[in-house]
């Protein structure tokens, strides 16, 4: 029985004077039918017919069903009970405006065309979404920003959608999801690369996918509790294939940030991949520097999940090794497990300066905002 | 042999003619490799010794993918044989042991048994193993115990080998692979979690796979130097299974040890896994504590690969976050190359801490080499 334990009144970040650029929003459609301007008539047919075809057994469902209805948290439904993240003037007033949110990066899930078998299926969705985006969100208040989705398993498709949403500047990432059909490091996914940082844009790898692979190497788990910690565990084997692969000798000016992955647990990867290199050095002789190296200079975290250390004094070393500059705020609105900016920062020993730099300093830099 | 002993003391009484640690250290990870088939015909029965002549099974290697006996990592040069495969050799073992002057060495042999898909020939070849185990390695040098080597594919193979290996005390826990078929809290598996809780025997899960599924969430990983670092990740996993199947809470005596998956990554998971449960512990009832807590309890890791770095008080720092003396087991993963000379157990670690990771956590963890004359039953195996 989840029980609610009001917390102490504590100002906005607004309220203190610090800005807030959200990388991790969830829009959601009403209805299916709002793709429908952005789609062919052939594909809206083939949506209402055929439908989402993917690698697991429940065709529109979550095999690990969450806890609450549409993943979010309770008080986040509009008043004419759309679900969570679908109406932007009601997440203007719920969440940007009370929140103080200057910049919010919008992560569209759910109908993702990066699931979907059938490619050409899987390209109009993606295609649509991306319109969706900015005709719903980005039109309806300038501090939204928006993600192109892409086929990644349909590389030279993906380059081309990149290549056409560049122009417009609202778009400030590619996104695709690290649960793909192979490792992102290897090859054949590089023409993504390649195009994003043609376009100056990063890769915004939001935690998810559908590549038909177990979540963990020995199996699936039962329980929605390990679905969602094994995210954290894609997030490092994401970092190790993109490290090992050799992704950032090939594309030195390629930016990537992980989202909703949380951060606590890099160092101890770092440290792993650098004590094993020593031994592995002769596999790999790609590599011309420790993997730690690449890592820190090409890959940053959103803060959400924020980890909680039983001891709050734990949070502060963490921070140091993984290195403030490192670290874009974010909250997962309007997810059950959303980070308020009112408390998320506040057991981390940070000083002001810091947190105005993971609230918005870094997003802003990353991002090229203002 | 006395080289290096001067360097480094343990709190208890040091003894220079007894190698560095003065018999006041137990290895809780070390391995030996099976040859080739043949040494195992002699304990496999009538049926499955034809079908190895006549199949010509024994030409198969059985080594395990993603452990290439002859990769850096998995042969440090000075623990090699003079002849045969890395592990093969009781003298170069002996010598090792001699060396960092050990009381006790547990023996893990990781065997492509555990692999095959066929689950009656997994079983033979196991039972053949943990024979060969028996007389070819403890019967030969008093200081060696074993893990059972178990059939995972089917549990109840499993069981029945356990029972038949229960009276030679020189076996002192089971291992499986970390990375099977199954998360390894499934209730498929809990017969075998019965059976240990039964005779005292930690499940030992020592790092290696059976490769039924990519190595992580992403897919097919292209090299070794992935797998092995991955390696960690899938344990993170297998912890949670444990804990959140409610394993500790229906075999509430059982102890689980984790082999070569390092433990620096155990603080952030141990906090996540805090938090996720209360958010989500609907779902899974019969956890009734905070999982760091049932970890502490129950869970217990060897040394090798030590993966924090001891430079600005790393390793302490994890050691802390970790909040619990008693998880690390002391281990040199012999012949696996994780450090160089005699360097086994980080010198910046108190003495007091030292003591507990080479003979005080290892000795409470396995209740069986608490046995003074560990009861060994000739021919063990029984047609």
């Amino acid at each position: 029985m989840n029980v609610n334990v009001p917390l102490p009144k504590q100002e906005t970040p607004a309220e203190q004077g610090l800005s807030i650029v959200d990388c991790d929003i969830h829009p959601a459609p009403k209805s299916v039918d709002e793709l429908f301007p952005f789609m062919a008539k052939r594909w809206q047919d083939h949506l209402k017919t055929f439908g989402s075809h993917v690698r697991q057994g429940l065709a529109d469902g979550l095999a690990h069903p969450r806890m609450t209805p549409d993943v979010a948290r309770v008080d986040a439904w509009p008043e004419d009970g759309s679900t969570p993240g679908s109406d932007p003037e009601f997440m203007r007033k719920h969440h940007l405006d009370a929140n103080g949110v200057e910049y919010g990066i919008l992560i569209p899930l759910g109908r993702s065309g990066s699931h979907q078998r059938n490619l050409d299926y899987g390209a109009a969705l993606c295609s649509a979404v991306n319109d969706w985006q900015i005709q719903k969100y980005c039109e309806f208040d300038k501090r939204i920003r928006a993600s192109i989705t892409a086929t990644q398993e349909d590389p030279a498709v993906a380059v081309a959608e990149i290549n056409k949403r560049a122009k417009d500047k609202r778009f400030v990432q590619v996104m695709i999801p690290p649960r793909a059909v192979e490792p992102l490091g290897k090859r054949r996914y590089w023409p993504i690369y390649e195009a994003a940082v043609a376009n100056n844009l990063p890769i915004g790898l939001h935690l998810g996918g559908m590549g038909g692979h177990p979540s963990t190497g020995s199996g699936m788990g039962s329980y929605y509790i390990e679905e969602h910690t094994s995210n954290v565990q894609t997030m490092q084997s994401l970092i190790t294939s993109l490290v090992i692969e050799g992704v950032f000798e090939a594309f030195p000016d390629l930016r990537i940030l992980l989202i909703e992955g949380g951060f606590a647990w890099e160092p101890a990867l770092n440290w792993r991949l650098d004590k094993h290199w020593k031994r592995f050095k002769e596999e790999v002789p790609h590599l011309k520097r420790a993997p730690s190296e690449y890592v820190r200079e090409h890959i940053r975290f959103t803060t959400q999940p924020i980890d909680e250390p039983e001891n709050p004094r734990d949070m502060r070393p963490i921070i140091d090794w993984v290195g403030v500059d490192r670290l874009l705020f974010s909250t997962d609105y309007p997810h059950w497990d959303f980070d308020d900016p009112r408390y998320a920062l506040n057991n981390a020993g940070l000083s002001v300066a810091e947190k105005q730099q993971i609230f918005s300093g870094n997003a802003k830099k990353f991002y090229g905002l203002q | 042999m006395s080289e290096g002993i001067a360097r480094t003391g343990t709190a208890s009484q040091p003894n220079p003619g007894a190698g560095l640690f003065g018999g006041e250290a137990i290895d809780c990870d070390v391995h030996v490799t099976v040859p080739s088939m043949q040494v195992l015909v002699p304990y496999l029965d009538d049926y499955w010794r034809e079908a190895v002549t006549t199949r010509g099974l024994d030409r198969h290697k059985m080594n395990l993918t993603g452990q290439p006996e002859n990769a850096p990592l998995f042969a440090r040069p000075d623990w090699r044989p003079n002849q045969g495969a890395p592990g093969t050799d009781l003298a170069t073992l002996q010598s090792q042991l001699d060396i960092f002057g050990t009381k006790y060495a547990i023996l893990n042999c990781m065997y492509g048994a555990q692999a095959l898909h066929h689950e009656d020939m997994a079983a033979a070849f196991c039972g053949a193993v943990n024979d060969w185990i028996a007389r070819e390695w403890l019967d030969r040098d008093p200081r060696l115990r074993a893990s059972i080597v178990l059939p995972i594919q089917n549990p109840q193979n499993c069981v029945k080998e356990i029972e038949k290996r229960a009276d030679d005390k020189r076996f002192v826990q089971v291992l499986v692979p970390a990375m099977g078929e199954m998360t390894l809290g499934r209730r498929y598996y809990w017969p075998i979690y019965e059976a240990c809780e039964r005779y005292e025997l930690p499940l030992g899960v020592h790092a290696g796979s059976t490769y039924r599924f990519a190595p992580a969430s992403t897919g097919w990983s292209s090299y070794a130097f992935e797998d092995y670092a991955l390696q960690a990740s899938t344990f993170e996993s297998q912890l949670l299974s444990l804990v959140a199947e409610g394993v500790f809470a229906k075999y509430p005596a059982l102890k689980v040890v984790f082999m070569e998956s390092g433990f620096a990554w155990l603080p952030p998971f141990l906090w996540r896994s805090n938090k996720t449960w209360r958010g989500v512990r609907a779902e899974t009832p019969w956890v009734k504590q905070d999982p760091a807590i049932i970890i502490r309890e129950h869970v217990r890791v060897t040394l090798q690969p030590v993966d924090a770095p001891i430079d600005g008080g790393k390793l302490e720092r994890v050691i802390e976050q970790i909040g619990s003396d008693d998880m690390l087991l002391f281990s040199t993963d012999f012949p696996h190359w994780h450090f160089d000379g005699l360097d086994a157990l980080p010198e910046t670690l108190s003495p007091a801490l030292k003591k507990k990771i080479l003979l005080e956590n290892p000795l409470a963890t396995y209740s069986r080499l608490r046995e003074s004359d560990p009861v060994q039953k000739v021919g063990a195996r029984s047609l």
